[in-house]
C-alpha cells in the first residue's frame, strides 16, 4: 500500500478542491499498480494536458466537450466534470497537433484550428506554459541534477535522465496532468538512485564524432538493449547537446532507453564503476564497421524510390545552431519544385531564427521553418508525399509506419541536397570524416557550425 | 518451457501473482512474444496493431485477455489505450512481465483487471484461443487451455 503524507491525505479528502482530489485518486491507483510505496513531491512537469483532437472533443460533446470535461474525464479519468483550477506545479504543455500560422499549408481545416486555438488559450489560462516542444530544455525548462520530474515525450526523459542528471520515469498523459495540480508522482523506477545503474556493456569500435554518427550509435544501442540501461564506452567523443538529443531520441525509439551513460560524458559516469556501481554487465556489445553499416542499412530499408518529395528536419526539434546550419545549407539554392522542405523547432528558438534572419533564409529558398508540431504527432506531410528523406533515426522509425510513406536517411547536408534536386544520391559516409555538402557548385561555403 | 508441454486442451490452469487493477474479467487469449506500442503501435479507434512487422499486426486486441512481455514505445501508451476503451475496444484484462509506468497507468485508466509477477512464464502457458479468467483482486489467473469450458 502506498503510504500517504498529511498533506497528501487532506488532498485526497478533498481539502484542496475537487479536481486535485481526483488527481489524487487516480495517483494512488496508479502508485498501487506499480507497487510504489509512497510519492515524491515534484515541481517540473511536461505533459500534453487538456488537449482533444477530433476524436475526442466530439465523444465527450455529451459532456459539454470544453476542457473542463476534458480535463475531468480523460486526463484525470474523473466519471464526472469537475472544476479545474491553475496548476499546482511548474508545468508546461510539449508537442501539439499543429503549426499556430502554417497550419492551412499543413493541411489542416478551420475547425480544427479554432480546436487548437481553444486548447491553448485554455492551456495558458491554467497557468501551464506554452513551450508545445519536444524540446523543453531548448525552450526554456532545464532541470538540474538530482531534480525530481514527471515527463512525458521519451527522447525529452531519456535527456533530462542521461544528461542532466534529473530523475524522471517516461510518464504519461493523465499522469503528469495529475501531477500538475498535485506535484506529487509516484516515487519508483528512475527516481530511486538504486535503479540507475548501468546494466550493459556497449563498446564503440568505430570513430562516432558527429551528430550523424551519434543519432546511428544511439538507435543501435536501443536495439540492442532495449529499455535496460546501458554503459558506453570507447571511440565516442565530442559530446555537444545536440549530439545527446539525437543519440537519446534514436535510443529511445529502437529500444525504450530511459536512461544512458557514456563514461567521461554524462553525470552519473566519471568511471565505468560509478556507471555500473554494484551491478556486472550482462552483456556487451560491440559497435564496429559492421554494426555500422547494418544500422545505416536497417534504417534505409524502408526506401525504394529515389524521387524525393518531402524533406523534414527537426526531429527532435532543432536547436538554434542546428537551424543556422540547415539555413546556410540551403542559402542561394531553392529547393525543387517537385519537393517540400519543413524544419520544425519550438516557438523560442523560431523567434530567435526571425531575429536572426534564418527564418527568411529558408522561406526564400522555398522551405518553412515550423514550430509546434512534427511531420509524425500532426499526421501532416505535403500532399501527395511518397518519398520522405530524414535525417532523425527517431522519424525515420515512426513516420513511414504512421503515414505509409518510403523514407530515407541521411546527414543533413544529404537531406538539404535531397531537398534541392529532388533525388536521394547519398550513401553511408566513410565512418570519422565529418559529413560535407556534396552540393551543386551554386553552394556557398558551408559554415563552421560545429554538426 | 516444460509447463507449456504439459498443459494440453481440456485442461486447467491456475497461475498466481501480484494483481495491480482490481476487478475479474475472463475472455479468449490473444498472447505476443513480442512487446506492445500504444500511440503508433495500435489504432485507438478499432484495437488493431499496426506496427510494422509486429507478430500481432491486423489483429485486434478487443475484448481479449491481452498476455504479453510488456509495453513499448511512446509515452502516450495510456493515453492510446484509454481511447481505446471510450471507443470500447480495449483488451478485457492483461497479463504481462515488466512492470512499466506506460502498462501500469494503461491498465488503471483502461479499468481493467492486470495481473503481473506470475509464479509462471503466462507466454509459456497461454496459447492465443485458450479461455482465461484473471481475478485483479486475488492475483488469479485460470487459464482453460483450448478454449472455453
Amino acid at each position: 500500500m502506498v503510504q500517504l503524507t498529511d498533506v497528501e491525505r487532506a488532498m485526497l479528502d478533498g481539502a484542496h478542491g475537487a479536481a486535485t482530489a481526483k488527481a489524487m485518486q487516480l495517483l494512488v491507483r496508479y502508485a498501487e499498480a506499480l507497487g510504489a510505496e509512497r510519492f515524491v513531491e515534484t515541481n517540473n512537469v511536461a505533459g500534453v494536458p487538456g488537449s482533444a483532437h477530433g476524436w475526442l472533443a466530439k465523444y465527450y460533446a455529451p459532456r459539454g466537450g470544453d476542457y473542463r470535461a476534458v480535463f475531468s474525464l480523460f486526463d484525470l479519468d474523473s466519471d464526472e466534470v469537475v472544476e479545474v483550477p491553475r496548476m499546482h506545479a511548474y508545468s508546461c504543455h510539449l508537442q501539439g497537433g499543429m503549426d499556430p500560422q502554417l497550419w492551412s499549408e499543413q493541411g489542416f481545416g478551420k475547425e480544427a484550428h479554432e480546436r487548437f486555438a481553444y486548447d491553448e488559450a485554455q492551456t495558458a489560462a491554467h497557468g501551464i506554459q506554452v513551450m508545445k516542444t519536444c524540446t523543453p530544455y531548448l525552450a526554456g525548462n532545464v532541470p538540474v541534477m538530482g531534480e525530481h520530474c514527471a515527463w512525458m515525450e521519451s527522447s525529452a526523459v531519456v535527456f533530462c535522465n542521461s544528461v542532466i542528471g534529473g530523475r524522471t520515469n517516461t510518464e504519461g498523459r493523465e499522469s503528469t496532468s495529475a501531477a500538475m495540480l498535485t506535484r506529487r508522482i509516484p516515487y519508483w523506477g528512475y527516481h530511486c538512485p538504486e535503479y540507475r545503474h548501468g546494466q550493459h556493456d556497449i563498446d564503440v569500435q568505430v570513430e562516432v564524432s558527429n551528430v550523424f554518427e551519434w543519432g546511428m550509435l544511439g538507435y543501435f544501442v536501443g536495439g540492442c538493449v532495449e529499455d535496460e540501461i546501458p554503459v558506453i564506452c570507447g571511440r565516442i567523443s565530442n559530446p555537444s547537446l545536440i549530439r545527446h538529443k539525437h543519440f537519446g531520441a534514436a535510443a529511445a525509439s529502437s529500444g525504450g532507453v530511459e536512461l544512458y551513460h557514456i563514461v567521461g560524458m554524462t553525470p552519473e559516469a566519471p568511471t565505468r564503476e560509478a556507471a555500473f556501481g554494484p551491478h556486472q554487465p550482462r552483456q556487451r556489445f560491440c559497435y564496429d564497421a559492421a554494426a555500422r553499416e547494418r544500422t545505416y542499412q536497417t534504417l534505409n530499408s524502408i526506401g525504394t524510390s529515389r524521387d524525393v518529395d518531402y524533406v523534414m528536419l527537426g526531429c527532435p526539434h532543432y536547436s538554434i545552431g542546428q537551424i543556422r546550419h540547415a539555413a546556410y545549407l540551403l542559402e542561394g539554392r531553392k529547393v525543387h519544385e517537385n519537393c517540400a522542405l519543413w524544419v520544425f523547432t519550438s516557438r523560442s528558438v523560431k523567434s530567435l531564427a526571425d531575429t536572426n534572419g534564418y527564418t527568411k533564409i529558408l522561406r526564400d529558398a522555398g522551405a518553412y521553418l515550423m514550430t509546434d508540431t512534427c511531420s509524425a504527432i500532426s499526421q501532416a506531410v505535403p500532399q501527395g508525399t511518397r518519398v520522405v528523406a530524414l535525417d532523425s533515426a527517431k522519424q525515420t522509425h515512426y513516420l513511414p509506419a504512421i503515414m505509409h510513406i518510403e523514407a530515407w536517411f541521411g546527414t543533413t547536408e544529404d537531406c538539404i541536397d535531397a531537398a534541392c534536386t529532388g533525388r536521394w544520391n547519398a550513401s553511408l559516409p566513410v565512418a570519422g570524416r565529418a559529413p560535407a555538402a556534396r552540393a551543386s557548385a551554386a553552394a556557398p561555403t558551408p559554415p563552421a557550425t560545429p554538426a | 518451457m516444460s509447463a507449456q508441454a504439459q498443459a494440453s486442451t481440456g485442461e486447467v490452469v491456475v497461475l498466481t501473482g501480484r494483481g495491480i487493477t482490481p476487478g475479474v474479467a475472463e475472455a479468449e487469449a490473444l498472447v505476443s512474444r513480442q512487446t506492445i506500442s500504444g500511440w503508433g503501435g495500435m489504432n485507438p479507434l478499432t484495437g488493431t496493431i499496426i506496427e510494422s512487422r509486429h507478430e500481432l499486426k491486423g489483429q485486434s486486441v478487443a475484448g481479449k485477455v491481452l498476455v504479453f512481455p510488456g509495453a513499448k514505445g511512446s509515452s502516450g501508451w495510456s493515453a492510446t489505450f484509454h481511447m481505446a476503451r471510450l471507443a470500447a475496444v480495449a483488451p478485457a484484462a492483461m497479463l504481462f512481465n515488466v512492470m512499466t509506468p506506460k502498462v501500469a497507468l494503461g491498465a488503471v485508466v483502461m479499468r481493467i483487471p492486470a495481473v503481473t509477477a506470475l509464479d509462471q512464464d503466462p507466454l509459456g502457458i497461454i496459447a492465443t484461443g485458450d479461455w482465461v479468467r484473471v481475478d485483479g483482486n486475488r492475483g488469479e489467473v485460470t487459464v482453460w487451455k483450448g478454449g472455453k469450458p
